[in-house]
């Protein structure tokens, strides 16, 4: 087995991706961090064929889920409901802006398939519903980026 | 089509650090490392939360050392400098010549039997002074074992440590070292040097 040192160095900056995507810069952080905390402790009972990056897009799925609820819960209620995300401030902000403002579904099936490298199926298995879905839906949000953040075909990889 | 948006680096160290943290803090950091340089060129130094566990030369390839660790003792596997400055610092005054034994816990999971026996006597030559295969095959109680001597000190998992480099051939000359014959030479000429003047 490798390792972990390996396992954050080659894919920290893609589960960082999607943590940001799906919870949007500020609470990515704590994603990040829950992620590979509890990457760690399962390391080595990982299976050695296992696909390293979608098992950590899959626990990704789940602490981002934890860090929105736990921001719900934590909550104040004000009177103006600013949008969770932040000022844009330079090219890279615009991106997350861009998919922040995407519904949910959306903006989950971008960050897992086109970032995280999901496959559809397993994406499906992630947000519900069916891999047939969960492309729509990726398509739909790629095309509200393409109108929202022009450049976005440049960050192609 | 997948796209990849730019992620800072000073992003991922300021996280990979707090992944350091979070893991000393849940017990989860089965094997830190970092590397320094020294006379001797790159070493790779790892301890587990018993001691220091591995030295290894840049000729034995770091990255090779620190699979065999992921498989011999935990894949949980970080590097983490901060768990390792005090081996950091006796070594800096060992290659300055102002340190002459080490003062370290040990985590000697990696030696069994007849090994372990005669990295463990490998203290009892002093600084500055050599002894021959023979002379550590008397130590460890068996005489008649020179070659596993040798064996025991080319896989001796603490080098300069515990010094396996103070080991030299019958006839005086150095003889092999896992860090190669010109390590070897100057950890010797280092400790005749400081032991002359001392």
């Amino acid at each position: 087995m490798e390792p972990f040192e390996r396992v954050v160095a080659q894919h920290g900056a893609t589960v960082l991706r999607v943590c940001r995507a799906v919870v949007g810069p500020v609470d990515a952080d704590d994603a990040w961090s829950e992620t590979f905390l509890a990457a760690l402790r399962a390391y080595p009972d990982l299976p050695s064929d296992a696909n390293v990056e979608a098992w950590l897009v899959t626990i990704a799925h789940r602490k981002a889920i934890d860090v929105v609820r736990r921001a719900a819960r934590h909550a104040v209620p004000v009177a103006d409901v600013p949008d969770r995300v932040l000022p844009p401030q330079g090219r890279d902000l615009d991106l997350w802006a861009a998919i922040a403002a995407l519904p949910t579904k959306q903006r989950q099936v971008v960050a897992y398939h086109h970032l995280g490298g999901l496959p559809y199926d397993d994406v499906a298995a992630l947000v519900g519903g069916t891999a047939a879905a969960a492309r729509r839906a990726a398509s739909d949000g790629v095309a509200t980026l393409r109108r929202t953040y022009p450049t976005i075909d440049q960050e192609e990889s | 089509m997948t796209f990849a948006p730019a992620i800072n680096d000073e992003d991922l160290a300021h996280l990979h650090r707090d992944l350091v943290a979070g893991a000393s803090a849940q017990n989860l950091l089965d094997v830190a490392y970092r590397t320094v340089d020294s006379p001797v060129g790159s070493l790779l130094l790892a301890r587990t939360p018993a001691g220091l566990v591995r030295v290894a030369f840049d000729v034995q390839d770091h990255d090779a050392v620190l699979t065999a660790l992921s498989q011999q003792i935990s894949p949980r596997v970080l590097e983490a400098p901060g768990p390792l400055d005090d081996v950091a610092r006796e070594l800096d005054e060992y290659f300055r010549g102002r340190r002459t034994t080490f003062d370290l816990p040990l985590d000697l999971q990696l030696l069994r039997g007849f090994r372990r026996d005669v990295v463990l006597h490998l203290p009892d030559i002093a600084y500055g002074h050599t002894a021959s295969y023979a002379q550590v095959a008397d130590l460890a109680g068996s005489p008649r074992a020179v070659r596993a001597v040798g064996t025991a000190c080319a896989l001796n998992p603490l080098p300069v440590v515990l010094p396996c480099h103070r080991v030299v051939r019958s006839d005086g000359t150095p003889g092999q070292y896992a860090g190669g014959a010109a390590a070897k030479l100057t950890l010797l000429d280092l400790e005749t040097r400081v032991g002359v003047a001392a």
